[in-house]
């Protein structure tokens, strides 16, 4: 395909991959050929929209393109699933924060929880290409919500899901999942965990046990993604770091998670009303026409 | 008939939205002069052959010069004059600590009232802006160098634009989505609105400059990259001084806790004060504490008031003479009924189940003996502690330097706080070819500062890329 009638930020491939889910590809050649597995970027979708951080999940640097991967769970998001291919957003900055330390661990084990998934795609594809002998794990509520299980198969040598209500795959958490594998004797000397704070929390409490490494990637709220207003702070090892510049991935062993659940509920009220304002518009047909 | 100079006349006054009305709008406070006014003030300069107020401004704006002319009605063309030196005239005019710059060093400030520079900068500016014709560029015989300009502060874009006009081709990254540094993301609304800082950035696309905005250095492309595979000829980095600085007390990250660097980005860059036309929220809260004395501080608890706050309450640990914000500034909070709270150390911020600031724990102080600065070193009073409910606190205690530069560029020179290395009289760093300025190399200090630096910079970077001594700066 040739790209040189292509905008910066445009979007060339837009799927739904789950209910809500969506992928998107978007035209920046730059930020394609710099991303590194962990890192993300800053995105806004028109004037006045917030400052929305995403994980870089892939990218085609023939083709200039990045891939991004986002639940549709609030009024920025929301907007963001109504573009369609040819638009563009209006800005997109990065490739942000630090890039996952990767290393041969002998045997690692990724985890993805819900859209979580998305984000561990990429750094499952270097652990990978480090020499690792790779187990991945996807956890669901439902079987509808199981996402990019080809993508991440093809990846790992062994491959587990489980879904809340055992629709498909084992019935249970991730934890049940990694429990089991670690009860068979599976030698599993690195763990890595994206996806919803309290599930990222039990991983890190159960490999705390077997005395395993775990490194988790903190999404708590952002404004900027440089370092430079402090809103994004996390608290490791009794110590205040900025995630976006100082993660996003952090020891799971050392994140006071209760704090992180705590400060991203900070806007919860304001989302709600932004939210309502939104789909009030939507029915009143104001944004459809 | 007396022939009293009209030097001898009292300065003019600056009319202002009334305290009562303006804390309800983000609107500006100062309404600015009229002709009749700008004329009557600019008739009291002396026009002194060697004028002292020039050797204050750190762009040498001619000031004789374009008072001159705003007395005899030409604002347009005293407008063009201050642009020969100086590109952001309108938000000089506004911003500028002039009682500390320019205005200090009238010879008419010895037995009265300095000419007000300011306000006249701000006045000729304001209506050259709105009535002039569009100024045109004279085509500058191109140099065939690329100069890439790190961040879009009053320092990246001075050194823009003067590079610019020498003929070099120039490209400003800035790492946030609009450009413009403090003066967009800090400096609020009402004492600065951002469309007229919008207009003087326009005159750097006239002259050519090219801007790009979501383009964070080293991340993108790092300062080696620009120089080599990107084919830059030289880097001017002026990225500013924008890390947060927090108290390190316990309760610092409860919901509710801000630096003042994110709040007043929530209100400025992302517009949070007009939540519901701007998606980003703020915490509007009723009791709200901003921690410092500086103008940042002024900014936040300003802003505060504005967003709907019943109270709010500055907590300084020394006293009010050591208090570093302007004295306008002061005078302007305390109008608007903002609470000085003096010699007052938050010890510790305490919340709530959820995580809420609910109160902070102050601890009174006393003076004792000066210090190095020569200021008297705040001492704590043992059992002064009291508590007092809060449920918004804004950190406003400074900034550092960021350190993304400096960690993706081996062989930058920094000192021990972080800051970058550069020669005073050129900016040069200890890579050559990456020259520095503004508040990353002296830390936070002020607008006219950091456009003189860059101004400094820029003339370096043409002799670096041409061998020739610039002509002499504000003759073109
Ligand atoms: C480094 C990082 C990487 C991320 N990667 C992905 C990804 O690949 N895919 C994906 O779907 N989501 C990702 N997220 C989360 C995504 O940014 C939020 O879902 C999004 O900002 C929600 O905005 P909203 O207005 O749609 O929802 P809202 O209704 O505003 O909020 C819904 C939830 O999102 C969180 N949130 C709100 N604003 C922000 C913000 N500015 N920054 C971070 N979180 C916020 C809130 O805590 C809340 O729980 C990532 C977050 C971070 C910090
Ligand atoms: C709230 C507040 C109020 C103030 N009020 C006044 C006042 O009234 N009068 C006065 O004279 N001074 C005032 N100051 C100080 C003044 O604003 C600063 O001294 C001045 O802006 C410094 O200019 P600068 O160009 O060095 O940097 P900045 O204005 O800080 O600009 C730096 C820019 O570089 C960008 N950047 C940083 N890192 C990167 C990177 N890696 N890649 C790309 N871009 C990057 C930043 O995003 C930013 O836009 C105030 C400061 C604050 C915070
Ligand atoms: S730019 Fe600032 S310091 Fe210089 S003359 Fe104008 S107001 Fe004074
Ligand atoms: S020192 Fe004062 S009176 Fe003299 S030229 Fe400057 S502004 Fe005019
Ligand atoms: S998002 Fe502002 S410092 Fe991290």
């Amino acid at each position: 395909m040739s790209t040189e009638h292509l905008r910066q930020n445009q979007i060339v491939a837009k799927r739904e991959i789950a209910p809500k889910t969506y992928w998107y590809d978007l035209y920046h050649p730059k930020i394609a050929r710099k991303r590194q597995a962990g890192q993300f970027v800053v995105i806004r979708v028109h004037e006045g929209g917030e400052r929305v951080p995403l994980t870089l999940v892939g990218s085609d640097p023939d083709r200039g393109t990045v891939t991004l991967i986002f639940q549709a769970v609030g009024h920025s998001t929301m907007e963001l699933a109504r573009l369609e291919v040819g638009d563009a957003l209006l800005d997109m900055a990065g490739p942000l924060g630090r890039p996952t330390h990767i290393e041969n661990h002998g045997t690692a084990c990724v985890i993805g929880g819900g859209y979580g998934t998305a984000p561990v795609l990429p750094i499952a594809e270097a652990l990978r290409g480090a020499g690792n002998r790779l187990i991945g794990i996807i956890g669901a509520r439902t079987r509808g919500l199981v996402i990019l299980e080809k993508e991440l198969g093809s990846l790992c040598d062994r491959l587990e899901v489980a879904t809340d209500d055992g629709s498909y795959g084992r019935k249970g958490f991730v934890t049940d999942a990694l429990a089991a594998l670690i009860a068979e004797g599976t030698d599993i000397r690195f763990v890595l965990a994206v996806g919803p704070t309290p599930m990222m929390r039990a991983v890190s409490e159960l490999t705390r046990q077997y005395g395993i490494p775990t490194m988790v990637s903190l999404n708590p709220i952002m404004v900027d993604g440089t370092g430079m207003c402090g809103g994004c702070r996390v608290e490791v090892d009794g110590q205040t770091k900025f995630a976006c510049v100082d993660g996003p991935e952090f020891d799971g062993h050392l994140v006071n998670f209760d704090l992180l659940m705590k400060r991203q509920g900070a806007y919860r009220a304001e989302e709600r009303q932004i939210a309502e304002n939104y789909e009030h518009c939507r029915i009143a047909g104001v944004l459809d026409a | 008939m007396s022939e009293v100079h009209p030097s001898k006349q009292p300065r003019q006054p600056m009319p202002e939205q009334p305290p009562a009305e303006r804390v309800t709008n983000f609107n500006e406070v100062p309404l600015g002069y009229t002709p009749e006014q700008a004329m009557a003030e600019a008739a009291r300069c002396l026009q002194c052959k060697n004028p002292r107020c020039v050797t204050g401004c750190p762009v040498a704006v001619d000031i004789p010069g374009f008072i001159g002319l705003t007395k005899e009605g030409q604002f347009v063309e005293a407008a063009r004059k201050i642009m020969e030196t100086n590109v952001l005239p309108a938000v000089c005019g506004r911003v500028c600590p002039q009682e500390t710059q320019c205005e200090i060093l009238c010879v008419l400030a010895r037995r009265g009232e300095p000419v007000a520079i300011g306000r006249l900068e701000r006045f000729v500016a304001d209506y050259e802006r709105e009535h002039g014709p569009r100024e045109t560029v004279p085509p500058v015989p191109a140099t065939g160098k690329r100069v890439a300009i790190v961040g879009s502060g009053p320092a990246g874009l001075t050194c823009a634009a003067d590079l610019a006009r020498r003929g070099h081709s120039v490209t400003v990254f800035e790492a946030l989505h609009e450009l413009g540094g403090v003066l967009v993301y800090g400096i609020p609304e009402f004492r600065l609105p951002k469309r007229i800082l919008k207009a003087e950035v326009e005159r750097l696309r006239d002259l050519g400059v090219d801007l790009q905005t979501s383009a964070v250095i080293g991340k993108l492309d790092t300062i080696e990259e620009l120089l080599g595979p990107e084919g830059f000829d030289a880097v001017f980095v002026a990225t500013g001084a924008g890390l947060p600085k927090f108290m390190d007390i316990p309760g610092e990250n409860l919901l509710g806790v801000y630096s003042a660097n994110e709040f007043l980005t929530r209100s400025n860059l992302m517009r949070a004060y007009e939540f519901g036309k701007a998606d980003t929220p703020i915490a509007r809260g009723k009791r709200v504490m901003v921690i410092g004395g500086g103008n940042v501080a002024m900014d936040a608890a300003r802003t505060a008031k504005r967003l709907g706050a019943e109270r709010v309450i500055l907590a300084y640990r020394r006293s009010r003479e050591e208090m570093p914000a302007r004295a306008e500034e002061i005078h302007h909070a305390e109008e608007e009924g903002i609470e000085f709270h003096l010699l007052t150390l938050p010890v510790k911020l305490v919340g709530d189940e959820q995580g809420r600031l609910v109160g902070a724990v102050l601890r009174k102080m006393e003076l004792g003996e000066p210090d190095e600065s020569g200021r008297r070193r705040p001492l704590e009073i043992p059992g002064s502690d009291y508590e007092s409910p809060v449920d918004v606190v804004v950190v406003a205690i400074g900034a550092g330097a960021n350190p993304l530069i400096k960690d993706t560029t081996p062989g930058l020179e920094v000192n021990k706080w972080g800051y970058i290395v550069a020669d005073k009289a050129t900016g040069a760093t200890s890579i050559p070819g990456v020259y520095a300025g503004g508040d990353i190399v002296t830390g936070s200090a002020t607008v006219i500062e950091a456009m003189g630096a860059g101004r400094t910079a820029a003339a370096a970077i043409h002799l670096y890329l041409t061998g020739e001594a610039p002509e002499r700066d504000g003759a073109s």
